[in-house]
């Protein structure tokens, strides 16, 4: 089964580790295979993804979950990950 | 140590105590009365506070041993038995605690206050209530439980 | 979990009950983290670095061992080795390896069969320091030359060539900010810089720990999380984490402070080598010195506006200091700064820096008030040259769901343009002003978060029910779990008892943070509930003979639905429940999850201020706050997370900071000194809660408990200007620093 092709939206400080790319596509069915992909196609992504990443889709933001489904046409975008106070 | 022989909240109490000791770890740690806090140890936040003889103290700057032959009022004796007192209820109905470290000094020192002034203004509140601190509430609250628990009392004076 | 349509006809939520803590609370009974006490207790005593930077060439503990009652001595070397990442810095903050990063910075410790004892023993514990060089403000220590805090500890988004104490790195933000610029009628770029401050919680950190050499612990703590705090330490002192049993006691304020791990790993420690119950209780002066203030900034915003008030760009540099470990929260400042703003053409930087000072941790929003500052200040002095009104410039540019965010996606709903129409409807906008006040107005926004939690609903023979959830209450929320799982049951408030479990009764907690409580553990209760009530219905299908799908739930009893349900009578919730050991077994409900959907909150303050231009004093006088809740289940609650984070925003404005020395060393660790707002302080605070639902909550719950402090900085700052005629850039404003201004302008 052939995952979708979903374009993930970088903050402008990871472009760099990106080749330069302000969004990437990946092949990916849920966030957690999404972050894996990144980090398969930009291995230097790795460190920032790790150091904890909330995703937002279609406006929605999700702080931490590997399990949300994504999908083509999605406006999806790495955050910084949320915490609080 | 010192022998110390003491009325608190109306009931005779005695204990042994380091000279070095305050009266607020004497209230805890002697007489397990851990409704009286230390907040900072050096008088600047009221969350000690209890009265002597009547009258408002930080505990944490009054030595264990000057209670001796005094008394000694903490929060755990303003409400009688299972009534409790206006202020209690007050702050219970208006909200005027969240998370309640600063609500036993504050009532002490509400009580002394209404006792002394059945009437007072806003300004007047704020000011003898200013040794308290409180950081949750923002002191809004805490006001405007004092007065309606002032009002009340008057009213059933 | 989405948001129920049905939410039109709420019985219990939206009320005003009593909290069921109240009583323990007025009476002094309620038990908080100092409170408890064990058979052979001892006492510990913490001795603390007192320079800001040195290598630690000797501790020599021998006659503090030797002293009256001391039963146990700790250093680094009796806690983990081989840590990694966050866990060594923690470790690295809770007690010092080879040298001494702050001043307060905990070197040793050591406990004794009384406080005084172990205070005395203390004093003879020998420390041999080589002072080092030392630096505490941001700018400074990004300057070639600084003392470097620790080398490598930058990560790879730090750009090429910056001293070593910048950790971290953020850029975010789209269009073309210099082609906005071009195409303003004004700019305005400004610099602005904020202080450290402190939570400035009245209950200092405390605990009492029990850990033997099988590896067993029991603690007893005040935090936010008491999950994490198994976790952490667990880890700092090398056991398994199932081993170590966590309860939180009643919490004297956090407001993010108590998130962060301090002083319970040492107490383990200690418990552990001297095989007794170990209090620990952190000193006023420690908990200034050496838990977690907030960060401390350096920013430069950029503005540009036209004649008519639209924004045609914006850019913002932040610097932020977080001591001498990563996490200042400079991304959240530089996610944050535009947030309310609907741009095209908008970028944020963000550095995060270490120096000479404590472990930074969040104080409610993290990172956000100080952007708000910083920003708000600038868009109110574009307003003021512009002859435009600061409400209707605000509206004119807001966010507004499907708007572009600055840091990226588009908006789901959200209520920041509510906030505004109802700020700018209130009576406090239209009131006039007294002579020789300001008056100042700022927006502000926060995140909030979801977080893992579980939940537990268990019922009682009597149809009570035993709701244990496991977020310590930090502002009220157990009143707000027994309305919520009240309105779901369809019982009364007072049939249902919250408790909060210990880390060996339910399944993970996240912290209490990120204003997710009510929120989360909420929509866990809901759940919960739910659940319960399919299994009520189960109970009551089986003793009917009828089909589950048959029985509906009403107003706290079975009853049968449909055509073919046959005619039976209501089962009430206690018929059933006084039953059900024989039909089935206890009937628990429960829900386990990492909700993600939490709504963020915007909020528009108006704040009066007048200055005294002889003394350079600052009162306020009226405040009003207006926030987004999305759905307020306590509301007199709520009015008390807007008029709490309103207060500590005025301290933050007007008085609050961290004061070093030229010696590096805190000089004013102390209420008297860090003073924060009184009594006689502040005026009344108005709240008005505006309820734009969150579609991702049934009840369209938000958080609130950190946007209040937002909003403050910026507002009251616009107020001072405002007053005093000159615009400030730099807080605390205290009264030396209005004088400063007003000599400046030749006033």
């Amino acid at each position: 089964m052939v995952k979708p092709l979903v374009k993930v939206h970088l903050w402008s400080g990871l472009r760099a580790l990106a080749g330069g790319h302000a969004a990437v596509e990946v092949r990916a069915a849920t966030v957690g295979q999404m972050l894996d992909a990144l980090i398969e196609a930009h291995p230097a992504l790795e460190e920032a993804i790790d150091a904890g990443v909330s995703v937002s889709i279609d406006g929605k933001i999700y702080g931490q979950g590997l399990t949300q489904a994504v999908a083509e046409g999605q406006e999806i975008y790495l955050l910084q990950r949320i915490k609080g106070g | 140590m010192i022998h110390v022989n003491t009325t608190v909240n109306g009931d005779p109490a005695e204990f042994l105590c380091e000279p070095r000791e305050t009266l607020l770890d004497a209230l805890r740690d002697r007489l397990d009365l851990t409704g009286a806090k230390e907040g900072c140890g050096t008088g600047d936040c009221g969350a000690c506070t209890v009265t002597l003889d009547g009258r408002p103290v930080c505990s944490c700057l009054v030595l264990a041993a000057e209670a001796d032959g005094r008394e000694v009022g903490t929060v755990e004796g303003i409400a009688r038995g299972e009534a409790l007192h206006p202020l209690q209820r007050k702050f219970i109905e208006h909200a005027a605690l969240q998370c309640g470290i600063c609500t036993p000094g504050i009532l002490v020192a509400a009580k002394a206050l209404l006792e002394k002034t059945p009437d007072p203004s806003e300004t007047e509140v704020r000011y003898w209530l200013a040794g308290n601190l409180c950081r949750c509430t923002g002191y809004d609250k805490i006001i405007r439980a004092v007065m309606d628990a002032a009002a009340e009392m008057r009213e059933n004076a | 979990m989405a948001f129920d349509e049905k939410t039109g006809a709420f019985k219990v939520v939206g009320t005003r009950p009593d909290r069921p803590d109240g009583v323990d609370k007025v009476t002094g009974r309620a038990r908080f983290g100092a409170d408890a006490s064990a058979p052979g207790m001892l006492h510990a005593v913490i001795i603390r670095s007192p320079h800001a930077h040195a290598r630690i060439v000797k501790i020599d503990t021998s006659k503090a061992e030797a002293a009256k009652g001391v039963k146990a001595v700790v250093t680094r070397v009796d806690f983990a080795a081989g840590l990694k990442g966050e866990p060594w810095n923690i470790l690295e903050n809770v007690i010092a390896g080879d040298t001494a990063l702050y001043d307060g910075h905990a070197v040793c410790a050591l406990a004794a069969t009384s406080l005084l004892a172990a205070k005395d023993a203390a004093k003879l514990v020998e420390v041999t320091y080589e002072v080092l060089p030392h630096v505490t403000d941001v700018d400074a220590a990004m300057q070639d030359g600084a003392p470097v805090i620790r080398e490598g500890a930058a990560d790879s988004s730090v750009p090429a060539g910056m001293h070593p104490n910048v950790v971290r790195y953020h850029e975010s933000g789209h269009g073309d900010p210099d082609e906005g610029f071009a195409e303003a009628d004004l700019v305005i770029e400004d610099h602005f810089v904020t202080e450290a401050t402190h939570q400035g919680y009245i209950e200092p950190h405390a605990c009492l720990a029990t850990l033997g050499g099988d590896g067993r612990g029991e603690l007893w703590c005040c935090t936010q999380g008491h999950w994490n705090v198994q976790k952490v330490c667990a880890a700092l002192l090398g056991i398994e984490t199932s081993k170590l049993r966590v309860a939180a006691s009643e919490i004297g304020g956090g407001f993010g402070g108590k998130t962060a791990v301090f002083i319970e790993p040492v107490a383990l420690a200690l418990s552990r080598k001297a095989n007794r119950p170990v209090k620990l209780v952190m000193p006023r002066a420690d908990v200034f010195r050496a838990t977690g203030p907030t960060a401390s900034t350096s920013m430069d915003v950029r503005i540009g506006m036209k004649k008519d008030g639209t924004i045609t760009a914006a850019s913002g540099v932040f610097r932020c200091q977080g001591g001498a470990f990563p996490g200042a929260p400079m991304e959240f400042t530089a996610m944050c700064a535009f947030a309310p703003y609907n741009l095209k053409h908008v970028r944020q930087v963000g550095y995060d820096v270490m120096t000479n000072r404590p472990k930074q941790a969040a104080y409610r929003a993290p990172g956000s008030p100080m952007a708000a500052f910083a920003v708000e200040s600038v868009i109110d002095e574009l307003c003021n040259r512009l002859e435009l009104d600061p409400i209707e410039v605000r509206l004119k540019n807001a966010s507004r769901e499907g708007t572009k965010a600055s840091f990226g996606p588009k908006w789901d709903r959200i209520g920041l343009v509510e906030t505004l129409e109802a700020a700018k409807a209130h009576p406090h906008y239209a009131a006039p002003l007294a002579p020789g006040a300001g008056r100042g107005v700022s927006c502000g926004f926060w995140f909030n978060h979801g977080g893992e939690t579980a939940v537990q609903l268990a019922l009682s023979e009597d149809g009570t029910v035993q709701l244990s959830v496991g977020t310590p209450d930090i502002g009220g929320s157990r009143a707000s779990m027994c309305m919520m799982a009240a309105e779901e049951l369809g019982i009364p408030y007072e049939d249902v008892r919250t408790t909060i479990a210990d880390t060996a009764t339910l399944g993970y907690n996240e912290i209490s943070h990120g204003s997710r409580v009510t929120y989360a553990s909420g929509l866990a209760t809901i759940e919960a509930a739910r659940d319960t009530i399919r299994k009520l219905c189960r109970r009551s299908a089986d003793k009917w003979g009828i089909d589950p799908e048959a029985v509906e739930w009403r107003d706290g009893a079975a009853y049968p639905a449909g055509p073919n349900a046959g005619d039976h009578d209501p089962l009430p919730i206690r018929e059933i429940a006084r039953r059900m050991g024989r039909t089935g077994g206890p009937i628990v409900g429960h829900y386990e999850a990492t909700p993600e959907g939490a709504g963020v909150s915007f909020a528009t303050h108006i704040v009066d201020a007048e200055v005294d231009r002889e003394t350079g004093a600052t009162k306020v006088t009226r405040y009003t706050v207006v926030q987004d809740a999305g759905k307020a289940i306590h509301p007199t609650y709520v009015e008390g997370q807007y008029q709490g984070g309103a207060a500590q925003g005025i301290g933050w404005a007007l008085n609050e900071e961290y004061i070093y020395g030229a010696d590096g060393r805190l000089q004013n660790a102390g209420f008297l000194d860090y003073r924060i707002p009184v009594a006689s302080d502040l005026p009344m605070i108005d709240t008005v809660i505006v309820e734009v639902p969150n579609p991702g909550h049934p009840y369209g719950v938000r958080g609130v408990g950190e946007t209040s402090i937002c909003p403050p900085l910026a507002a009251i700052a616009n107020a001072v200007s405002n007053a005093a005629g000159v615009r400030m850039r730099q807080l605390p404003m205290r009264p030396s620093r209005i004088l400063e201004a007003l000599e400046g302008q030749g006033s």
